[in-house]
């Protein structure tokens, strides 16, 4: 029989890839053809979705972008057969898109059925998890801590360090924590994993667990992804059964319980002291620190809090070896990191590749320049609170620590571009109201500051007292940071400070007048 | 608030609240059930979690999903982050608003459509996106905007 896969990803279905199922459904059923749809995650290819693959001889042959309305004449060529079509784009793997990328975290993403024990497992799913259940807790963490795996949801604090403070913090009880509140503009690979593998998130969180003996993980989910949720309780549903979750993991007499829980649409839940609270039913108000999570974190017990793609890049480690994961990357930045190319880009989705690369190679290479054909000026990476970098910081190697020498952050690794009809100063307005919008409350420069700062900067833009106003918002700028608790006012002076530097004519600022 | 309401929003609490950290989860659960969270709710909710009034309004009052009035049929939510203003979410806003003649925050007069901003749907290389219910639309334009607006209109005929 013809196996033919249809993505079922939020991002697939935005573009229509339900139709196209529908279609390929009906036309079938039209033409006596039989035939095996199996509905995946997506490639991450997004200029391409809905994408159509169908299972040859010689691998898989994907033709795309299809709509419904292409379906009859794809049968007509002879789709089950991988045919060929004006919409044939030949064998997937094949493309350089996807040929010059590392897929290790997202390995199975778009190939496998999100929900579907067997295929996981044929795919070198739940190897880790065996590996990982004949080791010690503390073997577990010297491998977490020799793979040079740091948080991937922004912080970049190394994870082995985080998950040894959290086990030598003595408790009956303690927890795991999936930061699954993916909120940055401009980042979805937690989303697609969610989607198209939850499998391997589930397989981390429980190695977690096995890790510092915590019996119970969350899954803080943000509420605008619903499909992540609805596959996430049904991958749970069928963990348990298999008795990859419950009362005895894998006969080896461990539990761990997993449920999925979601937030609200606030953003500052993403901050992880704010997502506790949240998690405890209460505002998403964030706490001091210290302590630290690891030591009092979700109802003052100890708790490993790490990000999506941070728990599904621990099974690959147990699965191949710290080593293995070591030896991609750079400096201090190991692994592989997905980047997420979103914004006016032409072939905006995912590219999962090794610390190192520069942003042009991304921006061009992979994304074939701007979507609208006009120049790229300005890049905003690390989401709502990173910095904007001009064309003449495009050769920026893509890692921790290059980011920071510019000034930048590579966060979450969202990377959202935009052409020259951009206006800076109105994105630096907007870095404001949005601190405004979503400030907890809790620090007063972060509550009222954001405030003043879109006062401020209208003012500047009003050219009302230009040169005081800059330097009162470069005033206000350096209090958020210093008298801020967490990230949120703490870095929103990024995307309006790089704003300012980058770009001063945006502001109405001529390059001879003194700035400072 | 009718009767049935009341021992809705009782009957959701007694359930959930077994559950740690149960006020969210609870919340969730009544507007999922009523489409918003009545204001009678909140003693109701408070009395079984042995919290305060002020400490479940504060709750209610702190997240942007939860709502205190009934939304229209339909709720559209537009993307404002960065990555669909590169794509000109601001036109396509626009125009929504001018086509239902509504503001964000605000329902159309026939109870059809509430319009409401979000920041980030996850579906950035899809940019401009937006959802109506929980179906997410990536690459909008205003033309698609109709389009999807008549879509989900014949359905719910």
């Amino acid at each position: 029989m013809n196996t033919l896969y249809i993505p079922q990803d939020s991002g697939a279905l935005s573009l229509g890839a339900e139709g196209v199922a529908r279609a390929v459904q009906s036309e079938a059923r039209k033409r006596g053809e039989e035939l095996r749809l199996v509905r995946t995650g997506s490639r991450g290819l997004y200029w391409l979705e809905p994408l159509l693959e169908v299972a040859t001889p010689s691998g898989r042959v994907a033709y795309g972008p299809v709509s419904a309305s292409d379906v009859p004449s794809l049968f007509e060529a002879g789709v089950l057969r991988g045919g060929s079509h004006a919409l044939c784009l030949g064998p997937i793997e094949e493309l350089p898109y996807l040929k010059q990328q590392e897929r290790m975290t997202l390995a199975r993403v778009g190939i496998t059925d999100p929900t579907s024990l067997e295929d996981y497992a044929a795919h070198g799913g739940f190897r880790g998890l065996r590996n990982a259940l004949g080791l010690s807790g503390e073997q577990i963490i010297k491998e977490v801590m020799d793979s040079g795996l740091r948080g991937r949801g922004g912080a970049a604090f190394p994870t082995g360090i985080k998950w040894k403070t959290a086990d030598a913090t003595p408790s009956p009880q303690k927890y795991i924590v999936c930061n699954a509140d993916e909120g940055d503009s401009g980042t979805f690979s937690d989303r697609m994993i969610m989607e198209g593998d939850p499998f391997v998130l589930i397989e981390g969180m429980v190695i977690a667990g096995l890790a510092i003996g915590a019996t119970q993980g969350y899954i803080y989910l943000r509420s605008e992804y619903p499909h992540a949720y609805r596959v996430l309780n049904l991958a749970i549903e069928k963990a348990q059964s298999a008795g990859y979750l419950g009362g005895d993991v894998l006969g080896s007499g461990k539990s761990f319980h997993l449920e999925v829980r979601r937030g609200a649409g606030s953003y500052i839940c993403g901050e992880e002291t704010a997502l506790l609270e949240s998690l405890e039913g209460k505002r998403g108000v964030i706490r001091y620190r210290p302590p630290l999570p690891a030591v009092s974190g979700l109802f003052g017990q100890p708790t490993i809090i790490n990000n999506v793609i941070t728990l599904a890049s621990v099974p690959l480690i147990f699965d191949r070896g710290a080593a293995f994961y070591k030896n991609y990357g750079t400096g201090r930045s190991r692994g592989t990191l997905p980047f997420q190319l979103a914004g006016n880009v032409k072939r905006g989705g995912l590219v999962e590749k090794a610390f190192g690369l520069t942003l042009s190679e991304l921006l061009y290479d992979f994304g074939g320049g701007s979507f609208t054909g006009r120049p790229i000026r300005a890049v905003q990476i690390g989401g709502p609170l990173g910095a904007y970098l001009p064309e003449a910081l495009f050769d920026t190697p893509l890692d921790y620590e290059a980011l920071s020498g510019v000034q930048a952050m590579l966060g979450h690794g969202g990377i959202v571009a935009f052409d020259d009809t951009v206006d800076m100063a109105s994105m630096a307005r907007f870095a404001m109201e949005f601190c405004a919008l979503e400030s907890c409350g809790k620090c007063t420069p972060c509550r009222i500051g954001s405030t003043r700062g879109v006062e401020v900067i209208d003012k500047i833009l009003r050219n009302r007292n230009r040169k005081g106003n800059l330097h009162l918002l470069r005033d206000l700028c350096d209090i958020m940071v210093s008298g801020s608790l967490c990230g949120l006012g703490g870095l929103i002076p990024n995307p309006v400070l790089s704003a300012l530097k980058h770009f001063p004519k945006d502001f109405g600022i001529e390059e001879t007048e003194e700035l400072h | 608030m009718p009767i049935e309401s009341g021992e809705a929003i009782a009957r959701i609490a007694k359930a959930l609240k077994h559950k740690p950290g149960a006020l969210l989860p609870i919340l969730q659960e009544i507007q999922e059930q009523l489409g918003h969270i009545p204001s009678e709710a909140v003693p109701i909710v408070a009395s079984e979690l042995n919290l305060t009034r002020a400490e479940v309004h504060g709750v209610v009052s702190f997240y942007h999903d939860f709502r205190s009035e009934p939304p229209g049929r339909h709720v559209i939510r537009i993307c404002q982050a960065e990555s669909c203003q590169a794509m000109g979410s601001a036109v396509l806003t626009a125009f929504a608003k001018t086509h239902l003649g509504i503001d964000f925050h605000e329902t159309t007069a026939d109870a059809a459509f509430s319009l409401e901003p979000v920041y980030c749907l996850g579906n950035c290389a899809c940019s401009p996106a937006m959802a109506v219910g929980k179906e997410v639309y990536g690459r909008m334009t205003p033309q698609r905007f109709q389009e999807v607006l008549q879509e989900v209109a014949g359905k719910s005929e």
